[in-house]
């Protein structure tokens, strides 16, 4: 098993995000994370979908995706050419004991605090899953009292784009 | 003995549906709405640039379907915008996509609909009983005449009871477009009265759907549908019309413009892939055609006749697929599968090569996975990407339209034959020719003289003959069907491949006849199987459709009390469809005569061997009305050969407890 980050093309129509869960559902595929949302197109929305599969399903599932007539165009992000980034939204215990050990800790990863009160500071950050799991590894002392993750979103590198050419004209008529 | 209970009336000729005037067409006043007729002389001139632009790419697409499947009845023309209800322009938008007929049951949210049905010449509307029989019914037109088959339903319940149709065109990869009336676009997502969400409730089981809520995109919406369903590996497309969408006013105008950026089906096979797979079949020194349902889709008998013959590689078709090529030829090897033939099944497993043309490596077929075929490189094509190496590896895979890559295949291995590379397969040919001999598909009469059921439908097959159409339900009586009668031609066996589901073959015969009037139309159905969609012979006896029902009455559900007998000790839990409180012979539940009778159907019963052949005959003689043949048969008869399900195709056994000797035949 290993972990596949597919970048999906769809058109910006309404049903589409459950045409594509449904599919991973019924075709026995775990989601680990899914993030949707507009491109620079306005026609056109970018879902990036992580999986955790053997190859073979993969391909498998990347064919019946492709069947789906408001997908567009499916690219897997090979983890050495993409940048892939999360966020979080940690809302975490301090008072004032403990609250500038909190703060040296967020600066430590290059997050911020969004929100401040009495007994809890709200900390966002982003970043790979790696780093973001580390962070929440080091906040977990001070106590965690709630925590929001989104999912992954992930674009390749250079200067290519994957929507180059998936806009073709429209094709034939009745 | 034989009985008849219902007179036949003498008649000069019996009339046949096309005989029948459509609904009301002579005595129609005067247009009440915009008909394409009236608007087709618009010259091409008014129309915009775009839609003549359109109409160009539309008459190559035009010329790319015509080779898959029949001409269309009506031409598309060229309609000016015209003012319309959303209701008129989904008519007027069926009538331009060559739509000659519709089965459905109108209701409250599809009633705009039904109104503008009403005065077209062009679309007959055959009311059905149940809308279960609808999409059958569809299902068999598309099966028999390759054109798209139409199914209409109101919302809620009436759109829900179309779902079991739908998955069975799904798995079998039937065109068939289903037009659902919906609530108004205001009460949507309120559990409106008949609301139910039938696009999301069919995502998983049909090829794509609309929910349309504005009248202008109906005319481009249904101009979608057909495309997607008769195109690429057809499918049932489902489109869902608000009723307010209907009722409101838009402008219509065809040709219509696709926005389908995300549909783009393949069927130029990769030639260099044909190149290795041509390679591949003049090397092999076992190769098998493993042959799909595909074939017959892409209309691709002919250009398969002729590839057999040219590489002299044996043949063997699917269930999907019997009537793709001669059961007379010497090459063909019969069924493979759970209940295939010796031969089929043993080329398979001992080849070196198996072509799979418009096939899908189906759980029925390969029996265990892993011991499938172990020795067999594949070639494996298909307009489908997402089935090759689905199931089982494909060494060479090739996407394409079963006829054109067939055709170019045929070229290849033409073009390595004359490079002096032909194939030496006689050894092969000779081996499976013996296994074919000694394992021939056979029966034995019942011990106690009842019928048996074998016997049956093979005298229909041999009566009827290779120019019938026959279909039938599921279960026992349809793996006798496809293995006891001879099929020379395609589309002359249509049935429920995929989804198996009980309760087609009366709506799906309903439908074939209504699509080939002129054809002999025998459904082969079981007593369990019958009862499921039996109402639709009212409809049969109203509409005029001369269908002929034969019923293989074991009186009980007989596949399923075959696995008791075999896997279950003999406890037959809840197979017996007979009324068990009584043994008085002739006590029957429901009396099949009788009711057939009561349908406005011929009712004739046979129980006895001598008397088949005459029914038979009888049947055929009737050509004004449906007829309903109850043929009582034993209980116990089964389906031989047969490997158990999730057992090695090489566990085969030809009848119980017999195995084949593979080696004794094979130096």
């Amino acid at each position: 098993m290993s972990t596949h980050t597919l970048s999906v093309l769809v058109e910006n129509k309404p049903g589409v995000l459950v045409r594509i869960a449904g599919l991973f559902s019924r075709r026995g595929f775990n989601i680990d994370s899914l993030a949707v949302g507009p491109t620079e197109h306005a026609e056109i929305s970018r879902m990036t979908i992580v999986v955790n599969c053997e190859e073979h399903p993969l391909e498998q599932v990347t064919k019946q995706l492709n069947k789906l007539i408001n997908v567009l165009k499916i690219v897997e992000l090979e983890p050495a050419q993409a940048v892939q980034r999360e966020l979080i939204l940690v809302k975490v215990r301090a008072d004032t004991d403990t609250r500038s050990k909190v703060l040296e800790t967020v600066g430590l990863f290059r997050a911020h605090v969004v929100d401040v009160a009495l007994d809890a500071v709200t900390v966002e950050a982003t970043g790979s899953h790696d780093k973001l799991d580390a962070l929440v590894k080091v906040l977990e002392p001070f106590g965690i009292k709630e925590l929001v993750q989104s999912g992954t979103i992930a674009v390749g590198r250079g200067g290519r784009s994957i929507t180059d050419r998936t806009l073709r004209p429209l094709e034939r008529s009745a | 003995m034989t009985e008849q209970t219902s007179p036949v009336p003498p008649k000069a000729h019996a009339p046949s549906p096309l005989d029948i005037p459509a609904r009301g067409a002579a005595q129609k006043p005067a247009q009440q709405r915009p008909a394409s007729s009236a608007t087709s002389a618009t010259s091409a001139t008014s129309a915009p640039a775009a839609a003549q632009q359109a109409a160009t790419a539309q008459s190559s697409a035009a010329q790319q379907t015509a080779q898959q499947t029949a001409p269309p009845r009506a031409q598309q023309t060229h309609v000016a915008p015209v003012k319309v209800t959303g209701a008129q322009a989904l008519v007027m938008a069926l009538e331009q996509v060559g739509v000659d007929v519709v089965f459905g049951i109108p209701g409250g949210a599809v009633l705009p609909a039904y109104d503008p049905l009403l005065d077209s010449d062009q679309i007959r509307h055959i009311l059905v009983r149940h809308e279960q029989g609808a999409g059958h019914a569809a299902t068999g037109y598309a099966q028999a005449t390759g054109r798209v088959g139409v199914c209409m339903a109101t919302s809620g319940p009436g759109a829900t009871n179309l779902v079991t149709p739908l998955a069975d065109a799904y798995m079998d990869s039937v065109p068939v477009v289903a037009i659902t009336g919906q609530v108004s676009t205001n009460l949507i997502g309120t559990d409106g009265f008949q609301e139910a969400d039938i696009s999301g409730i069919t995502y998983p089981i049909t090829k794509h759907n609309f929910l349309v809520t504005k009248a202008g995109d109906i005319a481009r919406t249904i101009g979608e549908a057909f495309h997607l369903a008769a195109t690429g590996r057809p499918g049932p497309v489902l489109v869902d019309i608000a009723k307010d969408a209907m009722q409101a006013t838009t402008e219509f105008t065809w040709p219509v413009q696709f926005d389908l950026p995300g549909y783009h089906p393949v069927t130029r096979p990769h030639s260099r892939q044909v190149r290795e797979a041509a390679k591949m079949i003049t090397e092999a020194k076992r190769p098998v055609l493993y042959v799909g349902g595909g074939v017959i889709k892409a209309d691709a008998a002919a250009e398969l006749l002729e590839l057999a013959e040219l590489t002299g590689a044996p043949v063997v078709t699917t269930l999907m697929a019997r009537g793709a090529f001669p059961d007379s030829h010497r090459l063909h090897l019969g069924m493979p599968g759970m209940h295939g033939t010796v031969a089929a099944v043993g080329a398979l497993q001992k080849a070196d090569l198996i072509v799979a043309l418009g096939a899908r490596f189906d759980d029925r077929v390969t029996g265990k996975l892993d011991s499938f075929a172990p020795d067999a490189a594949i070639v494996h094509a298909d307009i489908d990407p997402a089935e090759i190496s689905k199931n089982r590896r494909a060494d060479v895979p090739i996407v394409g339209d079963c006829r054109e890559v067939i055709t170019d295949l045929t070229a290849a291995v033409r073009a390595e034959h004359e490079h002096g590379r032909p194939a030496d397969i006689t050894e092969w040919v000779g081996q499976l020719a013996g296994w074919r001999a000694k394992y021939p598909l056979g029966y034995d009469d019942p011990e106690d003289g009842s019928l048996a059921p074998q016997y049956v439908i093979e005298r229909i097959g041999k009566l009827v003959g290779p120019d019938g159409v026959y279909l039938a339900g599921v279960g026992q009586h349809q793996m006798w069907a496809a293995q006891f009668i001879g099929y020379e031609n395609p589309r002359t066996w249509i049935n429920s491949g995929g989804a198996g589901t009980m309760g087609f073959a009366v709506p799906a015969a309903l439908g074939a006849k209504v699509g080939l009037p002129d054809a002999k139309v025998w459904a082969i159905d079981g007593d369990g199987c019958f009862q499921m969609t039996n109402q639709e012979l009212a409809t049969c006896a109203i509409e005029g459709v001369p269908v002929k029902i034969a019923i293989i009455n074991n009186g009980s559900l007989g596949m399923v009390r075959q696995w008791q007998t075999l896997f279950y000790n003999e406890r037959y839990s809840n197979t017996n469809l007979e009324d068990r409180k009584t043994e008085v012979k002739g006590t029957r539940i429901p009396d099949f005569v009788k009711l057939a009778e009561a349908y406005g159907c011929i009712g004739l019963r046979c129980e006895r061997k001598e008397d088949v052949d005459a029914v038979i005959e009888q049947a055929m003689a009737i050509n004004d009305q449906p007829v309903v043949i109850d043929f009582i048969v034993h209980k116990d008869a089964m389906v031989w050969p047969m490997v158990a399900a999730g057992t090695s195709n090489d566990d085969i056994k030809f009848a119980s407890g017999m195995a084949p000797e593979w080696e004794a035949t094979e130096e």
